[in-house]
This record gives structure tokens, C-alpha cells and sequence, in this order.
């Protein structure tokens, strides 16, 4: 079966610093997978995980989505895949100020056009209450707390039902409880739904929830472990 | 499409007073550009038509546009002989066969023609020499091709008919002689004859050249003052049709060799003027403009430059560099086009406004006002203008923002 996404020989330098960020990656990642990637600071983790979500491009290798090479890929296909296939969560919310909860779920729902008027604000509306964030859907992002933010952000990841969720530090910013949370958020999202989520944290109580783990240094993958 | 509208909405909405002075900036060149051309417009067009309106549309002169060649020159055209000191041909001046052409010209739709001979006189009454320029006229032609009747403030065209050898003279004229309607007054011609003229009526057109120095006498009368029996050495044409003037003009060149003059080509030299009163007005408004365009740019500029982040999450939400181009173009195009709304209101009520104005002076023409152009192509060029510029003042900054890297951006805020 073909895996869900895949990097082969992946390599990502900066020519002009010559740094290399992420050296030779090769791995594969099949649905309903929790992988959380380690490492020290410095150790690429991002970078892995912004070639890997289709944002940046490797300087060498493949990545595949779905068996799809997607490096020769140009920008607005990369860009529609990642509209229709891949969800992120960064380590802050980024949540468009000007727009309530709601309307920042419904930017990617609008945008990927699949559904319209009440049927998409009845799908932005659902994934806001299984977050448990109702009360919250007509609250500016600054109305809210750090908390709700980052499950606001969650929900506007999910909102186009992507089979991959691409998390940066998601819980950079918050405190235990709250961490927790979202880590209760992505297990069952892997577990319930199916879904694949990879998750960039230095907290290893957290990392320690993940059924995977890749572990880098150095921009090179040293240990990949399943539990 | 209206998921970038809202967008973009969104972000104006948060910066209201930038973008507030940005509008009205846009707005005030826009309402100063219908302001000024509607001045200018309005002034132009009613100097154009009083030209048009006085004058003839076009007039038939009794020589030709090049000298004539002459019979010697024309005996050997390309001889090795030069002849020189050639005596010129002495024809009579005057249109040949003025009667025939004056036939063909009323034969043609939408033409009425007059015959007039123009010639110099001293008109003298008691002690007082005026030298004025006389017309001869037939005044139920004229009557046809020129607007004197209306300017005419006692007797009519048709009482030179009724009145033995009556003249009309300009008021100014009257003034300058010191005669009122019903005296009579010597006039003198080049030629040598003098006849004793009765004034038959005044007119006042509130041009001082021609109400100081024009006279009209019947067309027979001046024929025999001048000296010139049969003769005619203008035909005054008027169309209903007054566009139509230099392209006839040229036809009828053509076809009867006299040369032929339509209004444009004799008031060349205010034309002219018109063309430079125009690109003076063009620049003036166009800076103000472009000073707004600036203030857009800016704008734009900052809205990228603060919504880097936002930027970001929609690059990686899958929103493509086509997208983030369109979303800060539209804000542009935002701002230009209420900016152009608001100054079409604002150039409107400027307009109406001037339109208060009186001057307190009694112009003959009567006109004491401003004379206002509320041509709706002078608000669609405005507003096309204020629109199009906005568009190229946020392009740049739009473009920049398209090619953001995501990860740049995450990286640098991590």
C-alpha cells in the first residue's frame, strides 16, 4: 500500500549561508499515525516538518504525497495541495485578527469552495463545538485566551478534513492544562479519525504520547521508534 | 472571489483612518480634476460657441491658397531661362462665377451660403473720421449664415432694404461718431466714391474689434461705394452641422480652388490655446492624483508590511501567490473606487457651487458666471484615472507580499 506521505534522500540546504537544515531524510508515514519529531534546538525539526507539509522545498530527494511526487511540483498546485490534503498548527495562533473565531475556520472552507454558505459555517461551527469552542465562534481572536486560540487554530487546520496535520510547537505557548489538551485533541484525531499528525515538540511528557517517534540531530534522523 | 473581498475588507476596516485619508485623498483629486475641467470644459465650449455662433462656419475667399503661377513661368516650366521682373497679371479680384458656386453650395443638405463684399470705408460725420470695414450684404441670405440679427439692439437686417443706402454700424462705432439711428453719415471708399449713408440700426455683439469697426450695407450699395459692380469676395457658409466644417471646407477648396477657411482654421490660434489649457489642466490634477496614488501605496505598504504574519498562515492554508496579489490589489482598488465615488459627490457639489459664483460685471455678452461643463465623461475620466492609479500603487506592495516566504516567516516568529 502505498504510504501516505513519504521522503526519499530528502535534503534542504541554504546555498547562500551554506547550512544544511535537513540531511538524507528518508521516511514514510501511513494513516492514523501520531509521530512526534525530537531534537535539540537547531536539530532541523522545523524544517523537516515545513518540507515534509509542502511549504518549502527540499534542495534534493522526493517527497510524496499520496505517491505523488510533488517537488517539481509548481507554487499553486503545491499550494492547492496543501488547501485540500494538509492542515498546520503553529507554535503561535495566527489567527487573522480582524475575523471571529468562526470566520478564520471558514477562510480555508471558502476557499477550497467544496461547500457554500450555510453548509460550510455548518461544518466551521461543528469543528468549533468538538473543540469545545461554541461560546467562542463569534469572539475575536484578542477576546479569547491563549488556550482557546491554539484550538481555534486547530479547527481552521482541520477545517477541509485533511488527511495530514503538520503541528510546529503547538503547545509553545501554553501551559500544562492546556497542552494537554491539545495533545487529547490529536490523539483523537489519529485514533477516531483516522487522521495522521505530526507534531514538532521538545516536551517529552508530550512526545511521549505520540505512537511514533523521530528523533533528529543535526538535521539527520537518529532514531525512529514505534510504540 | 468574495473570500478575498472580505479579506480585504476586513483589513481596510482595521486601519479605518488610514484608509479614511487615503479616500479622501483620492477623492479630492478627483473632485478638484471635475472642478477644474468642468471650468475649463465649460469656458471652451462657450467660447466655441460664440465663435461658432458669430462667425461663419466657413468662408469662401476670392484668392487661392498658393499664389497663381504665373503665364511666364508657366510658358516654360523647366526653360534654363529665368525670367525676371515679370509684371503680374492684372486680374479683377473677386469670386468668379459667384453666382453659379453660391447655386452648388445651397443645392448641398444642411448648407446655407451668403455673398458678401468686404471692403474698407472712412465714415465721416461732421468733423469725425472712423475708418470702419463695411460688408455688403443681402439680408435674407445673411439671415441664414449669421446670429447679427440677434445682437442688434435697434432696426432690423431687413430695413436696409426699406431704407435708401442705410447702414448698420456697431454701437461703439455709433459712439465714436457721435450718431444715433436716423442721421446720416458720409462714407468714403478706397476707390474714391463717397455716398451719404442713413443709419438704419445698431448692434452690439461684445466683441470691441468688430462693434468699434464693422459696418453692414446692402450688397449693391457696397458695390457701387467700392467701385466693384457684380462683384462678390467672401461666401459665408453655415452648416447644421458645424463638426462637419473642415472636412467640407477642404471639399469645397477642391472643387472651386478659392481658398476656403473653416472655423477651426481660422481660430487656429485659440485652439491652441485650448490644447495647452488642457495639458496644464491634465498635470495640475494629475499630480494631485499621483500625490494620492501615493498615499495608497503607503498604505498598502503598511497593511503588507504589518499583515506578514497573516500573509503567512494563508500562504500555508494553501492560498496561492495569484491569491495574496489579489487580495492587496483589491484593497487598492478598494480605496480607488470609493475614493472615485466620494470625489465624483464631492466634484459635483464643487461644480454647483462655482455655479453661485457671480462676478458683479456687466460683460456685454452678459455673462457674469461661470460658464460649468457637467459632462459625465469628465467624471468618468476622473474616476478612471483615481482607479487605474490606485490599481498601480497597490500592485507593487501586492506583488512583494505574493512572493512572502511562509517559512521565512514562521521561522523568524518561532
Amino acid at each position: 500500500m502505498t504510504p501516505l506521505l513519504e521522503a526519499r534522500g530528502m535534503t534542504r540546504r541554504l546555498a547562500a549561508e551554506g547550512v544544511t537544515l535537513v540531511r538524507d531524510v528518508n521516511l514514510s508515514f501511513g494513516h492514523g499515525e501520531f509521530v512526534a519529531i525530537t531534537g535539540p534546538s537547531g536539530s532541523g525539526k522545523s524544517s523537516l516538518l515545513y518540507l515534509l507539509g509542502l511549504l518549502d522545498r527540499p534542495t534534493e530527494g522526493q517527497v510524496l504525497l499520496e505517491g505523488q511526487d510533488t517537488v517539481g511540483l509548481a507554487p499553486p498546485a503545491m499550494a492547492a495541495l496543501r488547501l485540500r490534503h494538509l492542515g498546520f498548527v503553529f507554535q503561535f495562533h495566527f489567527l487573522l485578527p480582524e475575523f471571529t473565531a468562526l470566520e478564520n475556520v471558514l477562510i480555508p472552507i471558502r476557499k477550497l469552495g467544496a461547500l457554500e454558505g450555510e453548509a460550510a459555517r455548518t461544518s466551521a461551527m461543528a469543528l468549533l463545538e468538538g473543540l469545545g469552542l461554541a461560546p467562542a465562534a463569534s469572539k475575536l481572536p484578542e477576546q479569547l485566551s491563549g488556550g482557546m486560540r491554539q484550538r481555534v487554530a486547530i479547527a481552521r487546520a482541520l477545517a477541509n478534513n485533511p488527511v495530514l496535520v503538520l503541528a510546529d510547537e503547538p503547545t509553545g505557548n501554553l501551559d500544562t492544562r492546556n497542552a494537554a489538551a491539545v495533545f487529547d485533541i490529536f490523539e483523537r484525531m489519529t485514533q477516531a479519525e483516522g487522521r495522521t499528525v505530526l507534531v514538532v515538540t521538545h516536551d517529552p511528557d508530550l512526545a511521549a504520547r505520540a505512537t511514533r517517534r523521530v528523533h533528529l540531530v543535526d538535521g539527520a534522523v537518529v532514531s525512529d521508534t514505534r510504540r | 472571489m468574495n473570500l478575498i473581498l472580505d479579506l480585504a475588507r476586513g483589513m481596510l476596516r482595521r486601519r479605518r483612518r488610514q484608509t479614511l485619508v487615503s479616500v479622501l485623498g483620492v477623492a479630492l483629486g478627483v473632485a478638484f480634476f471635475i472642478a477644474i475641467a468642468g471650468v475649463m470644459r465649460g469656458f471652451q465650449t462657450y467660447f466655441v460657441a460664440q465663435i461658432i455662433d458669430v462667425a461663419p462656419h466657413i468662408t469662401i475667399k476670392d484668392e487661392t491658397r498658393d499664389p497663381p503661377i504665373q503665364p511666364a513661368v508657366l510658358a516654360a516650366p523647366e526653360g534654363a531661362v529665368a525670367v525676371r521682373g515679370v509684371r503680374p497679371q492684372d486680374s479683377i479680384r473677386g469670386i468668379r462665377g459667384a453666382g453659379e458656386k453660391l447655386a452648388a453650395l445651397e443645392a448641398m443638405p444642411g448648407v446655407a451660403a451668403a455673398p458678401v463684399l468686404g471692403g474698407q470705408a472712412l465714415l465721416r460725420y461732421g468733423s469725425r473720421d472712423v475708418s470702419a470695414t463695411l460688408l455688403g450684404l443681402d439680408p435674407e441670405r445673411h439671415r441664414r449664415v449669421s446670429n447679427i440679427e440677434k445682437d442688434m439692439s435697434a432696426g432690423r437686417l431687413e430695413d436696409l432694404r426699406s431704407t435708401a443706402n442705410g447702414i448698420i454700424i456697431g454701437e461703439a462705432l455709433a459712439r465714436r461718431l457721435g450718431v444715433g439711428m436716423g442721421d446720416t453719415i458720409s462714407a468714403i471708399s478706397p476707390a474714391g466714391v463717397v455716398l451719404s449713408m442713413r443709419v438704419a440700426g445698431l448692434f452690439r455683439t461684445g466683441i470691441q474689434s468688430v462693434d468699434q469697426g464693422q459696418g453692414f450695407v446692402l450688397l449693391t450699395v457696397q458695390q457701387v461705394l467700392q467701385n466693384r459692380p457684380n462683384t462678390v469676395n467672401q461666401i459665408l457658409v453655415r452648416l447644421s452641422d458645424v463638426t462637419e466644417a473642415e472636412p467640407l471646407a477642404r471639399r469645397i477648396e477642391a472643387r472651386f480652388g478659392n481658398r476656403t477657411e473653416s472655423w477651426e482654421e481660422q481660430n487656429q490660434n485659440i485652439l491652441t490655446v485650448f490644447v495647452i489649457q488642457n495639458a496644464i489642466m491634465y498635470s495640475v490634477t494629475g499630480a494631485i492624483l499621483l500625490v494620492a496614488a501615493f498615499g495608497i501605496y503607503n498604505i498598502i505598504s503598511t497593511v503588507v508590511f504589518e499583515k506578514t504574519r497573516d500573509i503567512a498562515i494563508l500562504k500555508s492554508l494553501g492560498f496561492a501567490e495569484g491569491d495574496i496579489q489579489r487580495l492587496f490589489l483589491v484593497q487598492g482598488l478598494v480605496v480607488g473606487v470609493l475614493g472615485a465615488a466620494l470625489g465624483c459627490a464631492l466634484g459635483a457639489a464643487m461644480i454647483e457651487g462655482l455655479a453661485q459664483v457671480r462676478f458683479g460685471v456687466d460683460t456685454p455678452a452678459g455673462q457674469d458666471r461661470f460658464v460649468l461643463s457637467r459632462d459625465w465623461r469628465i467624471y468618468l475620466i476622473a474616476s478612471g484615472f483615481a482607479v487605474v492609479s490606485s490599481a498601480v500603487a497597490a500592485l507593487v506592495p501586492a506583488r512583494r507580499a505574493s512572493r512572502l516566504d511562509p517559512v521565512q516567516v514562521v521561522r523568524g516568529a518561532a
